[in-house]
């Protein structure tokens, strides 16, 4: 206990060295501003601007990602509430209510709600993780090759047993992503693989970041334009008057709403931790219990403001979640922290338990970061709520551009070769295409991030069992795991065969 | 198109990618090597024919028209909606052919143009300052800070007095 909090200490001193605390400023103004934009969220905009932290050392590069991270996670409820359109997937349940008190002439009430509630999530989560991650690491710093695997077995089947999309096309993205990461050379003989069509661009392999890129940057920005094109150009901003009496008056109401804030700030902080599960179900989830639990359940839908606060504190609290297996595991929590770990790849970090014993400061200068995202995200959130107003009336046919030429650019940056600037157009397209058919590319990403450490654990482990796959199963720690993860695989089996054996019955009742 | 008969044509073709991966896969051990494991073909071949399977078990959907996706009459892509889209994903195409000809410098601030002002119908003045602009702060960032050189094209020979001054 003592020795963590030493650590934390520790933290805040990487914190407050000037050119980490800007970072983190800039960090949680940027991610305001990415995730009020309607169609853009944290993933967004971690995946287009993390060519840009190549500048400087690897802790202030995952504190400015992870600063984003937290930012767009308020900022996704500004558009909510004022477009009534979704600033990111994660603040779908904040329009539910925050779009009715906005009609209402509450705009004002509901972005303080939002903003006070993400703070409590945010807060009640990184307290959490700080007791929650180390002694998680210690348990992880015993696992070799088998229990790594098995892991990363379950990080898969969540998507296919809680993900909720189409298992095969689940399982296909799962396996594409894999198989992408396997392409260039193998790693144990060293032999060329996979070199597709002999394009000898395909050698380096291909880097996780063009994927990333492709999907969230080029595909997200085709499918709103698609989505601007459909919907004529135009949405309908509600008028917000703010005043300081206002604000003190909103926040004096907030009171009722600490129950349902609380309350979707735990749990969202443990569907965060799930892979498939993450911000999204998780504020869903909490604005069911919120209205579950209100006293006024007839409210809800009309502008209850808990309806705006338990869903907030809960997309917060999962993206502290997401971090915690990431960090401790090497397994990421969501999309967004694949990125970042793949991210640590790049800046030559070995993600896992070990980073914890042999890279302490970027662990704790991240947790402290947190501390200092979530207090300064709250205070330039309410500060400049006038101004985030005003950037959702930035026409999209300025930002996008911009947006694209980052990617082009990022795209470009990392390996310094035209091959995947074009590789990465190729992955927006296709993958537009496919998200139009509900493919989820999510787990994509997450299997390129995985692909390269899956398949030596898998290997080492089979060398180790001389061909076996029953050490999957013998071992204290994989045993276990392995079997939830089969589980979980075989979840949607299961409730088939489940309905199938309810439904005569109930017929012949 | 209606999205039904897009979902076949993607999976067919999804199918089809899925059977090169596994052949390109084989060109490496496919087998249990003695003394060294699974061999380097091993794994990414496996991978792909789950792939093959998925896609197999998405037709098999399709033939029994199971599932929104695959019932669904909608069009694809609307056509009004299709010349945006197409429009955009084009002019990402062409400016990405042309970084290598005329370097970024000169493809960027076309696409730029070609954005601002003929799809977003925004004033010249506003083209014109974003069009410099944004070139110009890629160029700080990217040449001056991470010394990153981006493709210049023929248009090399110009930038070397810059290279002088700043690299």
């Amino acid at each position: 206990m003592l020795e963590i909090l030493g650590l934390l200490a520790q933290g805040f001193v990487i914190v407050f060295e000037p050119q980490n605390l800007l970072l983190i400023i800039a960090g949680c103004a940027l991610g305001l501003f990415i995730g009020a934009m309607p169609g853009l969220g944290s993933v967004n905009g971690v995946a287009i601007l993390l060519p840009l932290t190549f500048l400087v050392p690897p802790t202030g590069a995952i504190i400015f990602l992870a600063a984003i991270y937290y930012g767009a996670m308020y900022g996704g409820a500004i558009s909510s509430i004022m477009l009534g359109i979704p600033g990111a997937s994660t603040a779908v349940a904040t329009t539910f209510d925050g779009r009715p008190l906005a009609k209402q002439g509450l705009a004002d009430k509901a972005l303080i709600g939002a903003a006070v509630a993400s703070f409590v999530g945010g807060s009640i989560s990184v307290v959490l993780f700080t007791f929650f991650a180390p002694p998680l690491a210690h348990v992880a710093l015993v696992f070799g090759a088998p229990e790594e695997f098995a892991l990363m077995m379950l990080a898969f089947a969540t998507f296919v047993g809680l993900g909720g999309d189409d298992i095969f096309k689940t399982l296909f993205s799962i396996c594409i992503g894999l198989v992408l990461s396997a392409v260039g050379f193998d790693i144990i003989s060293g032999e060329p693989r996979l070199v597709l069509w002999d394009i000898t661009g395909f050698l380096h392999g291909v880097n996780f970041l063009v994927l990333a890129i492709g999907i969230y940057g080029i595909g997200e920005m085709l499918w709103t334009v698609e989505e601007h094109a459909l919907g004529g150009g135009k949405s309908m901003l509600s008028e917000a008057t703010v005043s300081v009496k206002r604000t003190v008056s909103a926040l004096r109401e907030l009171v009722v709403t600490w129950k349902s804030t609380v309350m979707g700030s735990f749990l969202g902080y443990f569907v965060g931790i799930l892979p498939a599960a993450g911000a999204t179900p998780g504020s869903l989830m909490a604005y069911g219990i919120a209205k579950q639990i209100s006293k006024e359940p007839e409210k809800f839908g009309e502008g209850a403001i808990e309806g705006v606060c338990a869903p907030e504190a809960a997309n917060n609290a999962a993206s502290t979640g997401s971090m915690l297996p990431m960090l401790t595991l090497g397994i990421p929590g969501s999309p967004t922290t694949a990125i970042l770990l793949g991210g640590m790849v790049i800046w030559g970090l070995e993600p896992g338990p070990r980073l914890f014993v042999d890279h302490s400061e970027f662990v704790w200068g991240l947790i402290a970061s947190l501390y200092a995202a979530n207090l300064f995200t709250l205070l330039i959130n309410i500060a400049f709520i006038p101004v985030f107003i005003k950037v959702l009336k930035t026409p999209f046919t300025i930002l996008a551009p911009i947006i694209f030429t980052l990617c082009l650019i990022g795209g470009y940056a990392p390996t310094q070769d035209m091959h995947d600037v074009w590789l990465m157009i190729v992955f927006g397209i296709v993958g537009y295409l496919m998200r139009k058919l509900d493919y989820p590319l999510a787990p994509a990403v997450l299997a390129i991030v995985l692909g390269p450490l899956a398949e030596p654990a898998l290997r080492q482990s089979l060398i180790i069992s001389e061909g076996s796959f029953m050490i999957f199963f013998e071992r204290v720690y994989a045993g276990p795991i392995m079997v939830v993860a089969l589980i979980l695989l075989f979840l949607p089996l299961f409730k088939k065969a489940y309905v199938r054996i309810r439904k005569p019955r109930a017929a012949a009742e | 198109m209606t999205v039904r008969t897009a979902e076949l044509l993607m999976a067919i073709m999804m199918g089809v990618f899925s059977i090169y991966l596994m052949v390109k896969s084989a060109e490496l051990p496919i087998g249990w090597i003695e003394e060294e494991g699974p061999g380097g073909g091993t794994w990414p071949f496996w991978l792909s024919a789950i792939m093959l399977a998925s896609c197999v078990g998405i037709l098999f959907n399709w033939v029994r028209k199971k599932g929104p996706i695959a019932t669904s009459t909608k069009t694809y892509i609307e056509s009004h909606v299709l010349g945006d889209v197409a429009a955009v994903a084009a002019a990402l195409i062409v400016t990405v052919a042309l970084f290598s000809v005329i370097g970024i410098y000169g493809a960027l601030p076309l696409f730029l143009i070609f954005y601002i002002r003929f799809l977003g119908k925004h004033s010249w003045a506003l083209t014109a300052t974003l069009t410099v602009a944004i070139p110009v702060l890629i160029f700080y960032f990217f040449e001056i800070t991470l010394k990153i050189i981006l493709p210049k094209g023929i248009t090399e020979p110009l930038f070397l007095p810059l290279y002088k001054i700043f690299l």
